[in-house]
């Protein structure tokens, strides 16, 4: 098998004074999309924002491409090929549709140009909203708008965090068939409660729990151990 | 999404727009009661008078509106800014006069050493800027409290160098010939340098929009006040942006320094404190961030201290304290403030 392209090895992280990730090490492998799955609380959203230098390690190593990251501004790790979109506020409201795909070409040139043209193919009901405030977008929409905003951009890793909070089923069926031609061409890590559209999703996953990792395997694995489910996931 | 909920959304922003365009058509016809008491040449006299003095505002304003509007940060260094600013461009002023470009000489070079004035002006500004930004304002983001009483110190050391550089005595600054002295057009009285100030504060009230709203960085600084996690996430140094925002400031109040100097020809150490109550009235009137809210709010406080100060000279002070109570009450984000 290929070098994973992020590792963690043992990463502790503080908020404050709490403790929330309490040595974390996984492996994820190039290609596809692997699920970061836990229950509320278990610290998904604190492993993404560590990964990406949000917030910082205070322990452990993060590698990235083979190459430490711990110590580096989340700046740049995305100009390493790192691509984000948080739980919340992942796009800018107060900016237009366009501006906020302008934002996210860290380079303006044809190549960008040419994946703006694919990410709009994506999700063409944002052509429509173009010169919109994207703060008046419907939630779907926004959630459209943050996962294409960081596509614009050839990252190497996306990491994605529960992008089907609070959508209608329909839309998040359309999200799924999205999701799946994204992880297609980019690794993803996605973190996503929606146990159906992860495994539609996903290959193989990882669970979290109290800040530990406690399982890694394949989804479809996963899905046949109902014990482990129910332990873990409370499904 | 179909058009019937476009058009909802449509609607509900019309009624919203609504009071805002009514209370804006309440505020321009109030500039015309004045015609009541005086002729037509005394109004426009003052107008002029008025728009001269609120663009010498907006000056000290806009750089306010990027550090206090935008980035949230009270900064009571801005008018030390404004003061060394204006000192810088007393200096180079004064040291064209010799050479027969200022108080003498063509009105090219008249031209020429104003806008020497105000480039060295801006420059000795933005460093100052990115200085106090670097060693202070980083360390007190989101604090108002530490950002009052840091300011308050930055401001008096940078008044003692402005005092070790230039002494502490006011000083004469030299008018460039090609912008001093009147001319009465159609009865109008219009003081030169008054028509240059108003041609400047347009000028960058309408660089100020371009950049804000038209090119990339203009995006990437209304992202970065908006969602610092997101930009960063993005792939922008964030903290260089908004370091190289305050500069921005401080030079634009540098700039805003060396044309109040020159209007007043003269420069004094603690000049920028007046303005700086002025400048605040005027982000707050404007909508706190709105460059264009500021470049209104900067013209009404311009007007209504000139007809105040004709009609009824005690009121002129206290009128744009009442404007600004009157306004907040109806509009309380401000006449161009987000809701
Ligand atoms: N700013 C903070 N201050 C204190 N505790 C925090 C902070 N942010 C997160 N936590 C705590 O860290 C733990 C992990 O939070 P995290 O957001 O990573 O969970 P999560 O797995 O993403 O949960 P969810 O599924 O609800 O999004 C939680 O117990 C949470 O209360
Ligand atoms: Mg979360």
């Amino acid at each position: 098998m290929s070098d994973p392209i992020l590792s963690l090895k043992n990463v502790h992280t503080h908020i404050e004074q709490h403790h929330i990730l309490q040595g974390v090490s996984f492996d994820i492998n190039p290609g596809g999309a692997t699920i970061l799955l836990g229950r509320n609380g278990a610290g998904k959203s604190t492993t993404l924002k560590t990964v990406m230098g949000l917030l910082p390690a205070s322990n452990g190593s993060i590698l990235f491409k083979g190459r430490g990251i711990n110590k580096k501004k989340p700046y740049e790790i995305a100009r390493m090929g790192m691509g984000f979109v948080p739980e919340d506020k992942a796009i800018l409201a107060t900016l237009t549709v366009e501006e906020n795909f302008r934002l996210s070409m860290l380079n303006e040139n044809e190549k960008s140009h040419e994946n703006l043209e694919e990410v709009l193919d994506l999700f063409p009901a944002l052509k429509k909203f173009w010169k919109t405030q994207a703060g008046l977008l419907s939630g779907g929409q926004k959630q459209m708008l943050a996962i294409a905003r960081v596509l614009v951009c050839d990252h190497s890793l996306l990491l994605i965090d529960e992008p089907s909070k609070g959508l209608a089923p329909i839309v998040v069926e359309q999200l799924g068939e999205s999701l799946i031609k994204i992880k297609d061409k980019t690794k993803v890590i996605l973190v996503e409660q929606n146990f159906n559209l992860a495994r539609q999703v996903g290959l193989d996953c990882f669970i979290l729990d109290d800040g530990h990792v406690v399982y890694q395997g394949l989804m479809e694995e996963l899905a046949k151990d109902k014990a482990l489910m129910k332990n873990y996931l409370g499904i | 999404m179909n058009t019937s909920s476009t058009l909802a959304l449509k609607n509900e922003t019309k009624t919203v727009n609504f009071k805002k365009y009514l209370l804006r058509g309440c505020i321009a016809g109030l500039f015309l009661l004045p015609l009541v008491w005086m002729d037509l040449q005394t109004y426009l006299t003052l107008m002029v008078a008025g728009l001269s003095l609120g663009m010498l505002i907006f000056l000290i304003a806009s750089g306010l509106t990027l550090i206090f509007g935008l980035m949230d940060v009270l900064n009571l260094a801005h008018a030390a800014f404004f003061a060394f600013g204006a000192y810088a461009g007393y200096s180079i002023l004064n040291l064209l006069n010799p050479l027969g470009w200022v108080e003498t000489g063509s009105f090219l070079q008249s031209i020429i050493s104003l806008g020497l004035a105000l480039l060295v002006a801006a420059l000795v500004g933005g460093i100052l800027g990115f200085i106090t930004e670097k060693l202070v304002i980083k360390k007190v983001y989101g604090d108002h409290l530490m950002q009052i009483l840091v300011t308050v110190g930055v401001s008096f050391v940078i008044v003692e160098i402005l005092k070790i550089i230039w002494g502490v005595n006011d000083e004469v600054v030299p008018m460039p010939m090609g912008f001093s002295g009147s001319s009465i057009v159609f009865g109008v009285f219009i003081e030169h340098f008054r028509v240059v100030a108003i041609v400047i504060g347009l000028m960058v009230y309408a660089g100020l929009q371009l950049i804000l709203k038209k090119t990339k960085i203009g995006i990437i600084v209304r992202a970065g006040v908006e969602n610092q996690e997101i930009v960063q996430a993005t792939g922008y140094n964030i903290s260089l942006i908004f370091t190289l925002i305050f500069a921005a400031g401080a030079a634009l109040a540098a700039v805003g320094g060396t044309m109040m100097g020159i209007f007043n020809q003269a420069v004094d150490p603690y000049m920028g404190d007046q303005f700086l109550i002025f400048a605040l009235i005027v982000v707050i009137i404007g909508g706190m961030g709105s460059v264009t809210g500021s470049f209104v709010g900067a013209i009404i406080v311009g007007l209504a201290f000139n007809y105040f100060a004709y009609l009824a000279p005690k009121l002129a002070l206290g009128v744009n304290f009442m404007i600004m109570a009157i306004i907040l009450l109806i509009r309380p984000k401000g006449l161009f403030g987000k809701d």
